[in-house]
Parts: structure tokens; C-alpha cells; sequence
């Protein structure tokens, strides 16, 4: 706690920031000129936000127009990048959302747009504040149904310019925090029931109190952005947006538990995050909030990166620990816990990067504004990344409770091309494969866990119809076998035979008793793996056996892949019924020149060249739609080559 | 594969000397001076490792032994263009594994190596973080969504081409 002469210093120290930083920001909004607002996190620039951006410098300074450019990071919108909004206050209109800004359309809304005042509406998703003119993106599910605590200012500040943050209120949660006493904040933390987003769902409040109770002077807090789940991407997406909420949030972690250095522990192969990180760490510490005596306050507190080698287990905090410590991150058993005896023996507090980004806000508006979204066991919001067969993929943030009916068909927009809903895949490797049946299941820690899935850091993977249970499976265990860092027997050899079982069966060549060593095996391997890896690697087996056994049958009894997936077990044919004569449209897309033409001249695939890859069924024009699967192979209809063709071969 | 040291690596090699003496020491330094050899080579020769060792005072199995746990360190030299290809779960749902294949069909060489003049070599990663582009893979530093067998077909002909187009210029 300091005394009045020192909270005085620290809120005339802030006040001064903020008032410099909020007349920046003024003199920006203030401005008559039209803003456009480019995305440019690493899908927007994917997409070719940076060609986009060139476009728009480019047709700006062809017509002579005045505008600024200003690059945000992610709106979390990423199915319609490059996303684009223009505001441009002497049209009259309010400011827009554009989708799927290509280059060109970016010079056309120069000239038609900036220049003429027309916006275009054909191109327009919509206003981005309620009015009179254009329908606002507030009507779309996809918008009003999230509620955003971590995401907030993502894609609405440049992530590389501290004033903005600071202008909307940034870093008044650490000075709040800087006037308590530490166990005040922590008492707030845990009034508000906050559960660490990285997968578990521990009570922060819990490890940092045990932090503060924790002897040793050099204490450390380390942010975990190891994000391995293969397939998520919301920890690397938050650092690119909105990095200063996490590092604001990890000081006010270290004056709650009396840390003195801070580790960003990112990915290498996040190489933007670490660029954006590194300049945010650099402006912080300009400004005062980090390095010694922190505005005034007489606390030293700063902050280092570490570059993670990726290695999916030391997302495990102790393998993260020995990675930090410059070992092979294998992970050991706990106690002592971390909070005891972290990195070099120093008690370590880690938290995952969402769950700093809601330190900043909670401090600032209070446990009961907290308590009051989501349920009452899991408060506050959660962050998913939902992506694979969905209309709208991207990063949604919702209030916890959410049912995934509601998220996946109302708030994503449901599957695509008609296609038939089979499963959701929550928590990425260590999590569990949900089906149809589950849809009404509340995305909270405790409802997920008991329907066998797990919350997980917020992985998920929406499935069709087209993928097949078994298949992904194997790809888990594939990822899980590779990844396992080999200390424990069951983990080692034990995932090494589910996935052997698996690949069997993927290629139908199952045997008696597969399945029944699959979950024996399963079992066995969660009881006998030290770490969480192992202890949950056997999750998307075990659930899809329980919830898609009958898929799992049909590879084993028939040799058949129900969802024509298994590559093994199928094959590609051309009905000859709806093969349109003469059009060529397959023949130029396959890879290994297996389609030819038949005497009639309409097509046929070599079934000894083709890979299935699949490209002649998008190729296929939609008025033929002729490509067809089957499974087992060995049904498809053979259709020789013609002779001459036969000849040219050999 | 053995691969002996090229010029440039030798060059890169002394500079890699010089950055590495300035380093602190510690054992924590390990996994970080690592980084800085594989940025400064594209890889890890041995070389580079009894470096590191010997700044470190550790023996250079020991070395080896750490860099070998983790993904992220390569042993053989990567291609001018190396090609990564995702293998995340919402890459893998939309049919990864087939453009992989496609790139090792094309290139004449398998997932971890590198074609015999260099020019390019194959990887799997897990998510780069636009699943929403799914399929993705990238070509040196630039990604590309929603790919599919014929886009692969492209993207490799299109360096061999300006590779062609160089030496053209080059002979003149
Ligand atoms: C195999 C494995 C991988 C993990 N990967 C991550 C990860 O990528 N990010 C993360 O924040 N936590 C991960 N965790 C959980 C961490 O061990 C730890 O519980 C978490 O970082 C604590 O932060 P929280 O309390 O804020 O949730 C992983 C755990 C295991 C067992
Ligand atoms: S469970 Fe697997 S990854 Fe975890 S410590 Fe044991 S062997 Fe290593
Ligand atoms: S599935 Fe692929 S390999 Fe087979 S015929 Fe069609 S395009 Fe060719
Ligand atoms: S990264 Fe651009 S909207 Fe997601
Ligand atoms: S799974 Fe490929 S980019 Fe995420």
C-alpha cells in the first residue's frame, strides 16, 4: 500500500499520459479527412490486406485525395478479410464494413466512394454504428450475439501505437491496481470467479494468492502464448490486436503476487506476435508503466520475451519451465507446483494470455460486472476460435453459457454448401469429438468437461458430413504420438499403438478386437501419463468411439468409410449418365493426368493413376456435377482406357 | 544427408562467432543462441552447435540432445524456397494432407527434405493462424489460403520460371 503523496504521484502520472494520449487520439478522430480502417493481422494480411493497402495509396495519390490509413489488427470477422471500414464523414454516411476489399475494389471505392460519396452498397456489410441509412452489422447474429470483455478493442486500435490503447481507458485498470493493496486486488479477482483460460479452468485468485504466500524474493509471472492446440489461434491473434491488455494485465499480476520480471513465452513461429509484442514491451516501458518505479509508485517491474521452439507439450507449464531453463521441456510432477518453485527454483506464477487480457478489465469495472456475464461457474466470456466446415469462421467471443447450437448455426452461420452437421471438435488434442446430440450442451468449463469434451484454450472445429470420425482421430493420435515427449512408457508406446490401430483402420485392414483395445488402450494411457498430454491424448478416440462407434464398425466390418473420406477405401468415378460430352474440365485439374476419354468421349479415371485428391469433383462444372465416391473402392465401376490411350502409356 | 558448408555459410558462420561472444552465458542462453544460429544459417550444421556449446561450456551432445526435442530446429539446410505446409486440424478437415502430397509429387522429394539444387524444401507445420483460409501453405514468407492441387501446380512453376527468367538475364 503507499501513502497519499505516493497514490497522488501515480494518478497525476497517468493523468498526464492520458490526457496526451486521448488528445492524439482526438486530433485523429477529429479530423475531417475520410479514415480507412485495414485489418491486418496475419489472415487479414493472408488474405492480402497489405496488397489492398498499396491499392488504396496507390488510387489515393492517383486522384489526389486526401485520407488516412489506419492498419488495426483482427476483428475477428476473418471469413470476409480483407476487411476493410471506411469512414468518410462529408458522404454523410456513418462509417462502413467492407468485406473481401481486393485490390481492386479498393481503388474503386476511392474514385466511386471517397471521390463521388457513393458507397456502393452491393459491397457494403454494413454500418458499424447504428443509423438512419445503411442497416448497421448489429442486426447480424455474428455481431450483437458476442459480448467482448478480451477482445474489446481488437481491431478497432493500431496494436503498434500505445496512445490508443491509452485512449480508451488503457492502463487506468494498473493504476486502480497500483493505489490497492495487492491483497485487495486479489480479493477482487477471486469476487469475480475468474477461471484461467488456457485449458483447465484453475481459479486465478488461487495461484496468485499461493504466489503471495510463496518465500523468495525473485518472483516471476510468464505468460503462456505457446497456444500448441493445431488449429487455434486466438492467443496469437490477441498479441497481434491488442497487446497492451495482456502486458497490463501481467503487471497488475505482479504487484498482486510481488513478482519483479515478467516472460512472454511465444511461439517462434508466431513471428508478428513477437514483433508486435516486442515494440509494445518497448512503448510501455517509454511511457513508464514498466522498468523501475513504475509511475512514481516505487514498484520495479519488467518484461522479457521468450520464443517458444514448438513443442506442443511445453504448454505444460513445468515443460515449459525447463524449456525457459534451456532443457528438453519435459514435464515432471507436481508438487511442488510452479507457484512454489518455478524457473530456476523462483516461484512462477503462469497464466495464459486471455486470462491476463481479463485482469485489465475486471480491476477497472469490478467483479459484479464480471459475475454478471456467463453462468456462475464459469463467469466472464470465452474466446473461440471456430473454424473449419462453417459459414463464418473467425475468432468469436461470447458470454459463457452460449449454447454451441447457438454458436455454430446462429452466430457462425451454420455449415456450408448444405451440407449435414456431424461433429464439433472442442480443446484440439486433448479435447473430445461432440455429436448432433450435444448441440444444446452451454459452452462453460464444467458443462464441456461432463459431456466429454474439454473448454481447452478455445480450439473448435467444426465438422460436415464429409469427414470421417475415424480419420480424425488418427490425425490426433498422429499429432499426440509425434508430440509426446517420451518420459512416460504409456504415453510413448501406448499412443504408438492407438494410432497403429487407427491407421489400420483407416485403411481397412481392421482386425478382431481393435476396437476393444482401443478403449482398453485408451484407458490405460490416461492412467498411466504424468502430464496432461498423455492423461488426455486418448480423448478424441474415446469420444468418437462413444458418440460414431457405428463409424468406427463400418471400417472394420466392411472395409467401408461411411463419409467416402479414407482415402484407402475409396475411389472416384465419372457417371457417365451426367458427364456432359466434350467438356474438358477435369481432365486439365488432375495432378497425375488420370482422367481420360473414353470411345464415346465422354470421361473415365485411371483407377491405377488416381490419387484422389479430389479435384475433379470441384471441377466438375455444378450443371454435371458427374464426379462421384464410393466406398469400399473395389465397388466402382471400371472403365478401361481406350486402346490408343493404353499405348501412349507404355 | 551429409551437406557440406557452402561460402555463404562459412560467411554466416563468422558473423554467427562474433554475435554469439557477445551473448551472456548461462545456461538459459541455450534454446535463444540456438534461434540465432538457425537465423543466421536457415539451419543448425554442426558447427553451429559446438558454438553454442563451447559458449555455454556444455558438451555438444548435449547441445544436440536440446535441440533435437523441438520442432522448430532443422539439421539440414533448407531450400531457397522452403514450403510449409499446415497440417492444423482445420487444415487437416479441409484436405492439407492432399496438397502436401501434391508439393512432394511435384518437388520429387519427401516432407523434411530439400531438393538436390536447393532450391526447394517441404515441411509440415502445425497452424499458422488463418484456419479461416484453410487449406493453407507457405512459399517463403507468404501464405497461401484456400490452396488446392492446381494452385501448387502454379506456385512452383511460377519460381522455377523467374528462376529461368534470371538466368536468362544473367547470361546476357
Ligand atoms: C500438453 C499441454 C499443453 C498445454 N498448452 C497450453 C497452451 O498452449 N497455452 C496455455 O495457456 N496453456 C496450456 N496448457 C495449460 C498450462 O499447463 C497451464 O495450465 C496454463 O497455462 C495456466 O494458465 P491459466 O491458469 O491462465 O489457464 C497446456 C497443458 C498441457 C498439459
Ligand atoms: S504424459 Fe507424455 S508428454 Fe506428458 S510427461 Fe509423460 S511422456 Fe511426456
Ligand atoms: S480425384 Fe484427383 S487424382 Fe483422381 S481423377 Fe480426380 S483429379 Fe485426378
Ligand atoms: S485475422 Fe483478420 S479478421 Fe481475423
Ligand atoms: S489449421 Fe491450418 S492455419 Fe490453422
Amino acid at each position: 500500500m503507499m501513502t497519499g503523496d505516493a497514490v497522488n504521484r501515480v494518478l497525476a502520472a497517468y493523468q498526464a499520459i492520458a490526457d496526451e494520449a486521448r488528445a492524439r487520439r482526438e486530433q485523429f478522430e477529429k479530423s475531417p479527412l475520410p479514415k480507412i480502417h485495414i485489418g491486418m493481422a496475419t489472415c487479414g494480411i493472408a488474405s492480402g490486406a497489405l496488397e489492398t493497402q498499396a491499392a488504396f495509396e496507390a488510387a489515393l495519390a492517383d486522384r489526389g485525395i486526401e485520407a488516412l490509413i489506419h492498419t488495426v489488427g483482427c476483428v475477428g470477422h476473418c471469413y470476409a478479410e480483407p476487411v476493410v471500414i471506411i469512414d468518410h464523414p462529408d458522404s454523410g454516411f456513418p462509417p462502413i464494413f467492407y468485406p473481401e476489399v481486393t485490390p481492386g475494389k479498393a481503388k474503386m471505392l476511392v474514385k466511386l466512394f471517397l471521390e463521388e460519396g457513393d458507397p456502393r452498397f452491393e459491397h457494403v456489410m454494413g454500418a458499424t454504428v447504428e443509423n438512419e441509412m445503411i442497416p448497421s452489422v448489429m442486426e447480424f447474429a455474428r455481431f450483437n450475439r458476442e459480448k467482448r470483455v478480451i477482445m474489446e478493442r481488437c481491431g478497432r486500435i493500431d496494436p503498434d501505437q500505445i496512445h490508443e490503447y491509452i485512449a480508451e481507458g488503457g492502463y487506468g485498470a494498473l493504476t486502480t491496481a497500483l493505489c490497492r493493496k495487492p491483497e485487495t486486488v486479489i480479493d477482487e479477482i477471486e469476487a469475480a470467479g475468474l477461471r484461467g483460460r488456457g485449458g483447465a479452468g484453475f481459479p486465478t485468485a488461487r495461484k496468485w494468492r499461493a504466489a503471495r504466500a510463496a518465500s523468495g524474493s525473485d518472483k516471476m509471472i510468464v505468460c503462456n502464448a505457446d497456444e500448441g492446440d493445431p488449429g487455434a489461434y486466438m492467443d496469437r491473434t490477441l498479441l497481434e490486436s491488442n497487446p497492451h491488455q495482456v502486458i497490463e494485465g501481467m503487471i497488475i499480476a505482479a504487484l498482486a503476487v510481488g513478482a519483479a520480471r515478467g516472460l512472454f513465452y511465444v511461439r517462434a513461429e508466431y513471428p508478428l506476435a513477437v514483433r508486435i509484442l516486442t515494440t509494445a514491451v518497448e512503448q510501455a516501458r517509454e511511457l513508464g508503466f514498466l522498468g523501475t518505479d513504475i509511475l512514481g509508485s516505487g514498484l520495479d517491474f519488467d518484461i522479457d520475451l521468450f520464443q517458444g521452439s514448438g513443442a506442443f507439450v511445453c504448454g505444460e507449464e513445468t515443460a515449459l519451465i525447463r524449456s525457459v531453463e534451456g532443457y528438453r521441456g519435459m514435464p515432471r510432477h507436481r508438487p511442488p507446483y510452479p507457484v512454489e518453485q518455478g524457473i530456476d527454483g523462483r516461484p512462477t506464477v503462469i497464466n495464459n494470455v486471455k486470462t491476463l487480457a481479463t485482469i485489465p478489465p475486471i480491476v477497472e469495472k469490478g467483479a459484479d460486472w464480471f459475475r454478471a456475464i456467463g453462468t456462475a461457474g464459469s463467469p466472464g466470456t470465452a474466446v473461440f476460435s471456430v473454424v473449419g466446415n462453417v459459414t463464418h469462421p473467425g475468432l468469436v467471443e461470447i458470454p459463457m453459457g452460449v449454447t454451441l447450437r447457438d454458436l455454430i448455426f446462429d452466430i457462425c452461420g451454420g455449415i456450408p454448401d448444405k451440407k449435414r452437421f456431424k461433429a464439433v471438435q472442442i480443446g484440439g488434442p486433448s479435447g473430445g469429438c461432440l455429436s448432433a446430440d450435444f448441440l444444446d450442451t452451454p459452452v462453460d468449463f464444467d458443462a464441456l468437461t461432463r459431456a466429454g469434451a474439454m473448454m481447452g484454450s478455445g480450439g473448435m472445429v467444426v465438422m460436415d458430413e464429409d469427414v470421417c470420425m475415424v480419420d480424425v482421430s488418427r490425425y490426433f493420435l498422429d499429432f499426440t504420438q509425434k508430440e509426446s515427449c517420451g518420459k512416460c512408457t504409456f504415453c510413448r508406446i501406448g499412443t504408438r499403438h492407438l494410432l497403429d490401430i487407427l491407421r489400420r483402420l483407416t485403411r481397412g485392414e481392421g482386425r478382431e478386437g481393435d476396437l476393444e483395445q482401443l478403449e482398453t488402450l485408451s484407458r490405460a494411457v490416461k492412467q498411466g501419463s504424468l502430464c496432461g498430454l498423455g492423461k488426455t491424448a486418448p480423448n478424441p478416440v474415446l469420444t468418437s468411439l462413444a458418440y460414431f462407434r457405428d463409424e468406427y464398425e463400418a471400417h472394420f466390418k466392411e472395409g467401408r468409410c461411411p463419409s467416402c473420406a479414407c482415402r484407402a477405401l475409396t475411389a472416384f468415378f465419372i457417371d457417365l449418365d451426367k458427364c456432359a460430352r466434350g467438356c474438358d474440365a477435369c481432365v486439365g485439374c488432375c495432378p497425375v493426368e488420370a482422367v481420360f476419354t473414353t470411345s464415346n468421349r465422354k470421361k473415365g479415371i485411371d483407377q491405377q493413376l488416381c490419387v484422389k485428391c479430389g479435384e475433379c469433383v470441384v471441377a466438375c462444372p455444378p450443371d454435371y456435377d458427374a464426379v462421384e465416391k464410393v466406398s469400399p473402392a473395389a465397388l466402382v465401376p471400371i472403365i478401361e482406357r481406350p486402346p490408343e490411350k493404353n499405348k501412349a502409356e507404355s | 544427408m551429409e551437406h557440406s558448408l557452402t561460402a555463404e555459410d562459412q560467411a554466416h558462420l563468422e558473423i554467427l562467432q562474433t554475435q554469439i561472444k557477445s551473448s551472456p552465458k548461462g545456461r538459459g542462453q541455450l534454446i535463444p543462441l540456438l534461434q540465432m544460429a538457425q537465423k543466421a544459417l536457415g539451419y543448425l550444421p554442426d558447427d553451429a552447435l559446438s558454438l553454442v556449446a563451447d559458449h555455454l561450456s556444455v558438451t555438444r551432445s548435449e547441445v544436440y540432445g536440446v535441440a533435437s526435442f523441438y520442432n522448430q530446429f532443422r539439421f539440414n539446410p533448407p531450400g531457397k524456397n522452403p514450403v510449409k505446409v499446415c497440417m492444423g486440424t482445420a487444415c487437416h478437415v479441409r484436405g492439407g494432407e492432399i496438397i502436401l502430397e501434391n508439393f512432394e509429387r511435384k518437388l520429387e522429394i519427401r516432407e523434411g527434405e530439400t531438393t538436390e539444387d536447393r532450391e526447394f524444401s517441404i515441411e509440415r507445420v502445425a497452424c499458422v493462424g488463418c484456419c479461416a483460409l484453410a487449406p493453407v501453405a507457405l512459399m517463403g514468407e507468404i501464405l497461401h489460403g484456400h490452396m488446392a492441387p492446381s494452385k501448387v501446380e502454379g506456385l512452383v512453376l511460377q519460381v522455377r520460371l523467374e528462376k529461368e527468367k534470371a538466368q536468362r538475364e544473367a547470361a546476357k
